[in-house]
């Protein structure tokens, strides 16, 4: 790896383009900043997405502030290892379709990734900028973005290399993320990859989940028909386990499967009052929106619109339903949180973007009980004040009850955001399949090889409610390590 | 695309639709559910499998129109084609031998109850059959329960067929008259929450097969939670079926009434 990233810099462009600016030059330059739409303007469109994008100008600049390391740690910090200061160097000399290839070589999805990515505690935390200079880093999540939808509405979308037809069938077990990724990869070994969704529309949370106003669905489209193009089957309405059973699809040839099935169980918390009308789990409020376009008038499926809305959770998909809620019209659209606003682990830009929205944040506030009207629709929710104690297992800091503080607020719509489990519907038609006591696969954290030799396992399944990029690095451990499972199998099999 | 092979119109407004699902037809098991899309504005609702035929490649669903989606779903005919649909979803009824059922179905209900009983009488048990309707052309399926049950009682509200009264009343009798070793209920909320209660009374083992408002049906979102030994449950994966003596019947009854302005509202508007 080391080796190959030398040979890479040390191609005659990239000496040339670092000796055309000095790197004191370089470091100068102010951190591009992403347009958005007005606050005020965009909370009116369930549909519109918030940040706009870089043009080539601002591209080109940014990427002209990376100092093409050495040693680029930045790539340490990116669980699909791309390699980074390739493809901003592309960029910087105006060569962005090359650029977008150089993601495609490690990332099946670049277009989502740069969209929704924590890349403060990834590749630009690692950024020599951060770690060294103490300066803004490198905006590697926009220029990725950038070099992505410049490909895509190019039009000239590069499919990538694929390696000649091995005529061995493997299995893809949901189609989010992990999946795709694992798919990606097992495709230009040259297997025959169908991917299995239990949904009517792939793409797993990037679908039902994330709205529309962070990552358009045509953004994930693309990704997913360059996937077709290089040959990757999708199977939709089909939920193996139980559509066909394992057993099913080992008779129809498929000889390894990767089990990518999310944690789309949503958690409640089991207080007073929780199943009144009105209180719905974030996926339920998030799938009927983004999934069932229940916002728009021609479409079927309901979604219940309210005055006062409170989010209980501080991650992304709090923020994604909060700011949901705005746009249907909520007058209060509130987060309740039990930690602080530094707890949270949503990221950094969605918390902003939802403050500009006039989202209000209940931060140290937590629910203890529901109350409804004469019709069972709850009315109020009674919350408790919370101060942050000492620290836990996990290195924040624990919420601790303030006695007597106890309030009512109004409320007619509750969200509840408070975290995932592990869907149990795979792993329970594999009863000899080890699990843990959470409900996750277990599996080599290397090869991603459950207890099952043919069985491999990634995304949340495996690590309970994680992050989009974490579940595409698992898909291309899995996909390495199925193709050397297989090989050696067939190397066996020949002797 | 799932296509429809065959129709059958029960009364105004009940159909029996037979949809090409070979896959489906192969892996379903009695109690087992399946959720359809019309079309790509449709949204997703839940049916029961009532009948499958694996050599045909076929399942059969019975639909009641209540609705937008089930009103649409009634005017489809012959050759049309389902734009989505997944299975099998639930757990599969616990059938055992266990002495003699008693299998009590209401309107529509009676659809999903077939193949349990079809299964019970397989395994060996006795069956004796109530079933109960407002009034006579709503008693579906009729032959087809005749079939697997030893005994089958016909109850209406109008007393336009069979005996005149309620599905608990029949059930009662039998309950009087001879032992019964284990009850199922498929129905309207409020007839089963009554026959448990009944059931209760006299302390006979029962299973009740709710039909909680559902979306995804694979445990992802909770709308179809029920409150279950004051433990909050998913209908979609730990059930249909559940103890119905532990099942909060009044917060089922409240929760399916949680979007009656919102399809009143899809009603009208389809209708306009």
């Amino acid at each position: 790896m080391k080796e190959y990233l030398k040979i890479e810099r040390d191609q005659e462009w990239r000496d040339q383009l670092r000796k055309k600016i000095k790197n004191k030059e370089r470091t100068t330059q102010e951190r591009v900043s992403m347009t958005s739409l007005d606050p005020m303007e965009r909370i009116k469109y369930q549909d519109r997405e918030v940040n706009l994008g870089l043009n080539m100008e601002q591209a080109q600049r940014e990427a002209s502030r990376c100092m093409d390391c050495v040693n680029p740690t930045c790539i340490e910090g990116c669980p699909v290892s791309i390699n980074i200061p390739k493809f901003i160097k592309n960029i910087e000399r105006g060569e962005v379709l090359e650029a977008a290839k150089t993601l495609k070589e490690t990332s099946a999805l670049p277009a989502v990734c740069g969209r929704v990515c924590p890349q403060e505690k990834q590749c630009e935390a690692q950024c020599f900028y951060t770690l060294k200079l103490k300066k803004e880093p490198v905006a590697i999540g926009y220029l990725e973005r950038f070099a992505a939808d410049f490909e895509q509405q190019s039009g000239a979308v590069s499919v990538p290399e694929t390696a000649p037809k091995n005529q061995v069938k493997v299995a893809a077990i949901g189609s989010g993320p992990a999946s795709l990724s694992f798919a990606g990869d097992m495709i230009k070994l040259g297997y025959d990859v169908t991917v299995f969704e239990a949904l009517h529309e792939v793409g797993g949370v990037l679908k039902y989940g994330i709205p529309e106003f962070r990552l358009p669905n045509h953004v994930v489209d693309v990704e997913l028909e360059s996937l077709a193009k290089m040959g990757v089957k999708f199977e939709r309405n089909f939920i193996v386990g139980r559509t066909a059973s394992f057993d099913d699809l080992k008779a129809e040839g498929y000889q390894a499967f990767f089990v990518a099935s999310g944690a789309g169980l949503p958690r409640f918390m089991n207080i007073p009052g929780e199943n009144y009308n009105g209180i719905l789990s974030s996926n339920e409020y998030l799938t009927r929106v983004n999934l069932m376009n229940a916002a728009k008038a021609d479409f079927d499926t309901p979604v219940l619109k309210g005055q006062n809305v409170a989010v209980i959770g501080g991650g992304n998909t709090a923020m994604d339903s909060v700011r949901t809620a705005k746009r249907l019209g909520a007058e209060r659209a509130m987060i309740i949180y039990r930690r602080s606003r530094e707890e949270m682990p949503a990221r950094v830009e969605e918390v902003l973007h939802a403050e500009e929205e006039g989202i209000e944040f209940l931060n140290l506030n937590n629910p203890v009980e529901y109350f409804s009207d004469e019709n069972g629709r709850v009315s109020k929710m009674r919350v408790q004040r919370m101060e942050l104690g000492e620290p836990d297992a996990s290195g924040r800091r624990r919420p601790v009850v303030v006695e007597g503080s106890e309030y009512d607020i109004p409320v007619d719509v509750v969200v509840v955001a408070i975290g995932v489990s592990p869907n149990p519907l795979v792993p329970s038609e594999l009863p000899e399949l080890k699990v843990s006591r959470w409900g996750t696969i277990e599996v080599d954290p290397e090869t991603m090889q459950s207890s099952m030799p043919e069985l491999f396992a990634g995304g949340d399944i495996v690590r309970g409610g994680a992050t989009v990029i974490l579940a595409m690095g698992d898909g291309r451990k899995a996909a390495a390590g199925m193709h050397k499972y297989l090989s050696q199998k067939k190397e066996t099999a020949a002797n | 695309m799932y296509q429809i092979v065959q129709k059958e119109q029960f009364s105004e407004n009940v159909v029996k639709l037979v949809v090409h699902a070979p896959r489906i037809a192969r892996s379903r098991k009695p109690g087992h559910f399946i959720i359809l899309r019309i079309d790509e504005k449709g949204e997703r609702i839940p049916l029961t499998i009532a009948e499958a035929n694996i050599e045909a490649g076929t399942i059969t669903l019975v639909v009641q129109n209540v609705g937008v989606s089930s009103k649409r779903l009634c005017a489809m005919n012959v050759g049309d084609q389902i734009l989505d649909l997944v299975g099998p979803l639930g757990k599969a009824t616990h059938i055992s031998e266990v002495g003699t059922v008693l299998a009590c179905g209401g309107g529509v209900g009676i659809a999903p109850l077939l193949p349990i009983v079809e299964g019970f009488k397989k395994a060996g048990n006795r069956v004796v059959t109530v079933l109960a309707a407002r009034t006579k052309e709503l008693i579906i399926l009729e032959k087809e329960i005749r079939q697997w049950s030893d005994e089958v009682i016909i109850m209406t509200d109008d007393g336009s067929y069979g005996i005149k009264g309620l599905v608990t009343q029949g059930a009662e009798e039998i309950i009087k008259r001879e032992k019964v070793d284990e009850c199922v209920t498929i129905g309207p909320a409020v007839m089963m929450k009554f026959v448990a209660l009944l059931t209760q009374k006299y302390e006979i083992p029962t299973q009740a097969s709710l039909n909680a408002i559902m979306v995804d049906g694979t445990g992802m979102c909770g709308a179809c939670r029920a409150s279950v030994g004051g433990q909050t449950k998913f209908t979609c994966i730990d059930g249909p079926e559940f103890n119905a003596h532990q099942i909060d019947f009044d917060e089922l009854i409240l929760r399916l009434g949680g979007y009656k302005a919102e399809e009143k509202q899809a009603w009208e508007r389809a209708n306009s």
